[in-house]
């Protein structure tokens, strides 16, 4: 595990706004050197503190004025129909989060749509006929914001 | 307002948002100086936000992920504003999202282990403002997380 001190948390805050942010803008931006700014984020790549890179597009503008999250219930349970259930859902290009959770329900899905239509399309013909699905609850999202964590 | 050059682009670098424009040029079969154009205009309208460094929380020692879907006492006329503003305080909190339906908003929080979990719950959660009822649920595996839109 890496310990991080308060430029490298500085630097990380910056790269999740910008991940192509130059270092040398960077540095002086922090008061370091350039190969002094490179070396940190190579450190920071190194260690596997920054995983990669995330294409944030504003989905609106694009068509896709619908996110859902649903909560997914498995009426059948055991290993093989998990992984079933695993493999199907993760091919459906408008769920773009698949996470199995541990409380009341299974699996947290999220999806995204063109509008309320498109939505129920794709909840009837790809979530609903999905391998041991069970109980579904959706909640349609009206907002969202990403902080940048404990830095 | 977005044809299919735009598309073609935005889908290769939603697949890899580390794709330099000649690596674009070379795998959409657009010329360079067209790529550079179309993702100036993809930004300058907003289409593109950013393209932002995913941290690896696990790698900072932060192992524990949890859901927390949280009822709000919506008598109160100013439960979500009150709510939201003391949510972003948390360091811990990575999103916050607010939605229709049975659940009013989400908190996706990240400690370093359940101990961490215990104290950030009782000392920061439960002393939110107008929570009525919360539910937790723990992340046990990421399946699937991708930002990718089905453009």
């Amino acid at each position: 595990m890496m310990d991080l001190d308060t430029t490298d948390r500085a630097l990380l805050r910056a790269l999740q706004e910008d991940a192509g942010a130059k270092s040398a803008t960077l540095g002086r931006r922090l008061g370091l050197s350039q190969p002094a700014t490179w070396r940190r984020i190579k450190r920071l790549v190194e260690a596997g503190v920054i995983a990669g890179r995330r294409l944030d597009l504003d989905a609106g503008k694009l068509g896709f004025g619908v996110t859902v999250f649903l909560g997914v219930k498995l009426a059948t349970k055991g290993r093989v129909s998990l992984e079933d259930f695993e493999r199907a859902v993760s091919a459906i290009p408008e769920v773009q989060t698949v996470q199995h959770v541990l409380g009341l329900y299974d699996y947290r899905l999220r999806v995204t749509a063109r509008d309320l239509a498109d939505f129920e399309r794709v909840l009837r013909r790809r979530i609903m006929t999905l391998p041991g699905v069970g109980n579904v609850e959706a909640n349609v999202l009206l907002s969202e914001e990403r902080r940048p964590g404990p830095l | 307002m977005l044809d299919d050059t735009d598309r073609r682009l935005l889908r290769q670098l939603q697949a890899d948002p580390t794709l330099s424009v000649a690596d674009l040029s070379e795998a959409t079969r657009i010329a360079p100086a067209t790529c550079y154009k179309r993702l100036d205009r993809l930004h300058e309208t907003g289409v593109i936000r950013a393209t932002r460094s995913v941290i690896n929380w696990a790698a900072l020692g932060y192992t524990v992920e949890v859901s927390l879907r949280i009822t709000l006492d919506k008598t109160q006329a100013r439960a979500f504003d009150d709510f939201l503003a003391a949510a972003r305080d948390i360091a811990e909190v990575l999103e916050i999202q607010t939605f229709l339906g049975r659940t009013d908003a989400r908190l996706s929080l990240i400690a370093r282990d359940l101990g961490h979990y215990q104290q950030i719950y009782r000392d920061r959660i439960l002393a939110l403002p107008h929570i009525a009822d919360i539910e937790a649920l723990m992340n046990v595996a990421t399946i699937k997380d991708s930002p990718s839109l089905p453009i």
